[in-house]
């Protein structure tokens, strides 16, 4: 994969979101002098390889009422952990679910899913479903409901000289 | 933590939007096309006007209701490091620590949780060796220690909020 630095270049020019004109690529385009075939493709390559994670709109999705935002974690057994992780990605109010390493004495749990959702209740009891009908009721878990949301903004870090914005849901 | 603030900024965050507000937001977050003409696309999905789509997505980023409008960088194939970090702070220090936790610019979000870990935050980074210096350097401004956890498997969803 890799990225060359007329790659490089575009990646910088639209770091800040797209211009809102009729015909944004080519915009784009005059200001790094490309044309606007070549910024499509180039697009299009970034996205098939996974280097641009998602390329539209991020939501806040506090702004929208999201408010019963759940991490609920999961001791799972090693073995089993991808085919449950897979399974749990199958619900639709499952957001996003990573395997992650467990931190013993103080975390012991390996499976981590996001609910978000508008209300507690409704989310704890899409936590019972996940846990009957994935055979876990027995299996140690927590539901970490967010308090207070002391930063949001898109993980944005340096690249060269272009500050990007990075998927980083947590 | 005073929790009666909290409710009431809450509050005052929602955004109000119209019918035709939400049908943009839910139908731009499947993806933004790359043609030549893409906001003249969506409007043709959606029922509205090129000139609408432009002008309710510039108003929605405006707001806030909306953080970005364009691409979402994957960090680790871009050459970045990404973690879920988390901390156990006691009550009395909590304010004081996150402080100075989000004084490093690689901190994103930073969330409380109600687990005896009760701040959990993502770290981004230039390069993934970067990665632990920062935590280090968490580690010596705040005294505490800095439990890192980042992802070793990710199943795929496909993340949408309904508006």
């Amino acid at each position: 994969m890799g990225l060359d630095d007329r790659d490089r270049s575009l990646v910088a020019a639209i770091a800040d979101g797209l211009p809102f004109v009729q015909r944004p690529y080519a915009e784009i385009g005059q200001r790094i002098g490309m044309d606007e075939d070549e910024i499509m493709t180039r697009l299009q390559r970034m996205v098939a390889d996974g280097v641009i994670s998602r390329f539209g709109v991020v939501v806040r999705h506090h702004e929208l009422g999201y408010r019963a935002n759940a991490m609920v974690v999961w001791d799972i057994p090693d073995a089993q952990v991808a085919e449950i992780g897979n399974r749990f990605a199958t619900f639709d109010f499952v957001t996003l679910c990573y395997q992650r390493p467990r931190r013993l004495p103080d975390w012991p749990y390996n499976l981590f899913c996001m609910i978000h959702g508008r209300q507690r209740d409704v989310v704890l009891e899409q936590v019972e479903v996940l846990a009957r009908e994935c055979g876990l009721t027995d299996v140690p878990r927590k539901v970490l409901f967010s308090g207070r949301r002391f930063k949001q903004r898109g993980a944005r870090y340096d690249a060269k000289d272009a500050e990007l914005t990075v998927e980083a849901l947590s | 933590m005073n929790k009666k603030e909290d409710v009431a900024s809450l509050v005052r965050e929602e955004v109000s939007l119209d019918e035709a507000d939400r049908r943009l937001i839910n139908g731009l977050q499947g993806g933004f096309p790359v043609c030549d003409r893409p906001f003249a696309e969506v409007a043709g999905r959606l029922d509205m006007t090129e000139e609408e789509v432009i002008e309710r997505t510039s108003r929605l980023l405006d707001a806030g209701v909306l953080t970005r409008f364009g691409p979402l960088y994957h960090a680790e194939k871009l050459g970045g490091g990404l973690t879920l970090a988390a901390m156990k702070i006691p009550d009395a220090e909590f304010d004081a620590v996150v402080e100075a936790v989000n004084s490093f610019p690689e901190v994103a979000h930073n969330y409380a949780r109600d687990h005896a870990l009760n701040m959990w935050f993502v770290l981004a980074t230039e390069t993934p060796e970067r990665i632990s210096e920062v935590i280090g350097e968490i580690e010596a401004k705040t005294g505490y220690r800095v439990y890192n956890m980042p992802r070793e498997a990710e199943f795929f969803v496909s993340l949408r909020f309904e508006a």
